[in-house]
């Protein structure tokens, strides 16, 4: 229904002190307005003070999805990486190293779903995407969707 | 819009923002549908007009920083007695439009509640009162005509032939909200709650859409002075039939839902050309007399074979008691009085707060006459209007009411908050409104859930209260005034609702 909450509810669990205004206050060190600016352009979407969800609400007259990971089953982002940046993880995510990422954006060219983002900001240059919130029991966005319009379960 | 010179009214509501814990994520501004919330790209700053605000709350619900707090606007006018604040703006209002101000819910004027006044009984020493968790304790109601008296055969088995009824686990139903006037969400989370519980939702006079057919044995279908959506297969889909000749919150008037809202969904429903308005009479045009009411009331029976209870609903007004006689003896299986607080998605604003009585005294009087004329067992007896709680429920049963409806109590499960905008069409809950943008809203399965577990928990309510009484059944408190006390009520007041006064044995 468009109120990407789902955004904010990924900020929020993805920046250093889980608290919602510190979050969005503190200027954080990942932050990256280019992409987050050049998203907002794309998509007509705030730019969440040039932060990076690793979720996107796109929209379409009424129709709007929050987009983000399916942690497929045979990602073609890992066929695609040419460090071996992203792995398969036991438990079915898919995870990109931003260490070892060198940016070559193959990733994202290769993703069906378009989900993968460019985090580039002062210092940091990486592919981008969701992470499944490895220190929830279910991601934050489920949590926080006010009209349980996001579900968790395995396909 | 007019010129501001001539037409001023001032804001109603002031929304209070904390800029300090406002992270501009802008989804109060994305959820605004009055425009009373904007982003300002310069200042980076998030603003309102307030004067757009109707203090639907939408905006508080959704800020992720609990930064928002909608409050009553300081402005007013000059303190006049004679003249308060919603007078002076409706003559400006009128002053600049020329037309008749709508509103939406019920009436939300001064007038006694009489629930308020009323005390229920407990056991003590001399008659034991139960426990509910212990024992059992029968809710379930059932609604239609009942038989003078029962026959049994040599083996003991029931001789009478009964006549068709409605099943309800609890004497709760969820009141008449057509599709059109509700969103097909809201009218599937009313659909969805009362099939799972077991009770009765009602299609309003807007059809039924073909998706809720399956949800036929739960659903009351409507027959009303626009006949929309009304035929053959529409009458035998639904649990039984109701004749709507009047709505408590604006008797003896119809209804018009503009061509605007009428689009593919409603039209296919509603059977009617899209776009065009669906315009409900005043009266039935086939009806203006007892004797017209009789048979449309046989046509019916007619088209559902005789297996379906067929109802006539009312609004509460001056002669309702002799109105319900007439109705009864025109062959009705059951009586709806919807009293004059109860809800509406439009109703000119002069009607709903003055026109009608109290489902109180309706109900009270109702029974009472039926009961004098010996025709109580003819028909069950339906309450609307202002149900607000549990004990309003087992209050308005004590005065002798069968069951009762509950629309407005069923919308806040959904969101309601009862800024009485629902004319507008922008319901930013997504309830009364058909703009796609906003119906998403709702979500029908967990507003269902929402829905179930309110009856659920006032049906355990009222079990506990029946059991303080001594009684195992809601069948026994029916009627049964003399476990109610009147409080703080004139010796009228206590004549027409026929209880005593509090202290009185």
């Amino acid at each position: 229904m468009d109120c990407r909450l789902c955004e904010v509810g990924c900020i929020i669990e993805h920046s250093p002190i889980k608290d919602i205004i510190k979050a969005f206050k503190d200027k954080p060190k990942a932050k990256t307005p280019d992409s987050a600016a050049k998203r907002a352009a794309a998509f007509g979407v705030s730019p969440n003070r040039g932060m990076l969800s690793r979720t996107i609400v796109e929209a379409n007259g009424p129709l709007q999805l929050s987009a983000m990971c399916r942690h497929c089953d045979k990602p073609e982002c890992l066929h695609a990486c040419i460090t071996g940046a992203i792995s398969k993880k036991a438990d079915g995510r898919v995870i990109i190293d931003p260490k070892r990422c060198v940016a070559c954006w193959s990733c994202i060219m290769a993703c069906h779903w378009g989900v993968i983002e460019r985090n580039e900001g002062e210092g940091v240059k990486h592919s981008h995407k969701c992470d499944l919130c490895p220190d929830r029991e279910t991601p934050a966005c489920v949590d926080i969707c006010p009209n349980s319009a996001l579900l968790y379960e395995e396909r | 819009m007019p010129n501001k010179t001539d037409y001023y009214i001032p804001a109603k509501f002031f929304v209070e923002r904390d800029h300090d814990r406002c992270i501009r994520c802008q989804a109060c501004v994305r959820q605004c549908p009055y425009e009373a919330t904007f982003y300002d790209a310069i200042d980076d700053k998030i603003t309102n007009i307030h004067a757009n605000c109707v203090n639907c709350k939408r905006c508080e619900f959704i800020c992720p920083t609990d930064c928002i707090t909608v409050i009553e606007h300081r402005s007013k006018f000059v303190k006049n007695h004679t003249w308060p604040d919603d007078l002076i703006e409706n003559v400006y209002e009128q002053a600049s439009f020329g037309g008749i101000k709508l509103t939406g819910m019920g009436c939300d004027k001064k007038y006694p509640v009489y629930f308020d006044h009323i005390l229920l009984n407990a056991s003590q020493v001399t008659n034991p009162s139960i426990d509910p968790l212990r024992e059992p304790m029968e809710l379930r109601t059932f609604i239609g005509r009942k038989p003078e008296k029962l026959e049994f055969d040599k083996h003991g088995k029931l001789a009478t032939k009964t006549h068709p009824q409605i099943e309800l686990a609890t004497p709760l139903m969820f009141g008449a909200m057509s599709l059109g006037s509700i969103s097909y969400n809201a009218f599937k989370t009313l659909a969805l709650a009362a099939s799972k519980l077991g009770t009765a939702s009602n299609t309003g006079e807007g059809g039924l859409h073909a998706d809720f057919y399956p949800y036929g044995k739960t659903i009351i279908v409507q027959c009303a002075s626009g006949r929309f959506g009304v035929s053959a297969e529409y009458l035998n889909a639904g649990a039984a039939v109701e004749i709507k000749v009047g709505q408590g919150a604006k008797p003896g008037i119809g209804g018009h839902l503009p061509g605007e809202k009428v689009d593919t969904l409603i039209s296919t429903t509603r059977m009617i050309p899209e776009g065009t308005d669906a315009i409900s009479p005043a009266p039935h045009h086939d009806i203006y007399s007892i004797e017209d009411l009789k048979q449309l009331i046989d046509a019916l029976k007619e088209a559902t074979e005789f297996k379906k209870p067929v109802g006539v609903k009312i609004a509460a007004v001056h002669n309702v008691a002799a109105i319900a006689s007439g109705i009864v003896r025109a062959g009705a299986d059951f009586v709806t009085i919807d009293g004059f607080r109860g809800g509406t998605g439009a109703a000119p604003w002069q009607t709903r707060n003055n026109v009608g009585i109290p489902i109180e005294l309706a109900i009270a009087q109702v029974d009472t006459r039926l009961r004098d004329e010996g025709i109580r067992h003819l028909a069950s007896v339906i309450a609307a209007g202002s149900i607000r709680q549990s004990s309003d429920l087992m209050k308005i049963i004590a005065l002798g009411a069968d069951a009762a409806y509950i629309g407005t109590a069923a919308l806040m499960t959904m969101g309601c908050t009862l800024c009485q905008t629902c004319y507008t069409g922008r319901c930013a809950w997504g309830i009364t409104t058909q703009n796609p943008y906003l119906t998403k809203r709702l979500n029908p399965e967990r507003c269902s859930e929402r829905l179930i577990n309110l009856v659920k928990a006032w049906s355990h309510e009222m079990k506990e209260m029946l059991g303080g009484m001594g009684l195992n059944s809601i069948e026994s408190l029916r009627g049964n005034r003399l476990h109610l006390r009147g409080v703080g009520l004139t010796d009228t007041d206590l004549d027409i609702l026929g209880i005593l006064p509090a202290g009185r044995q």
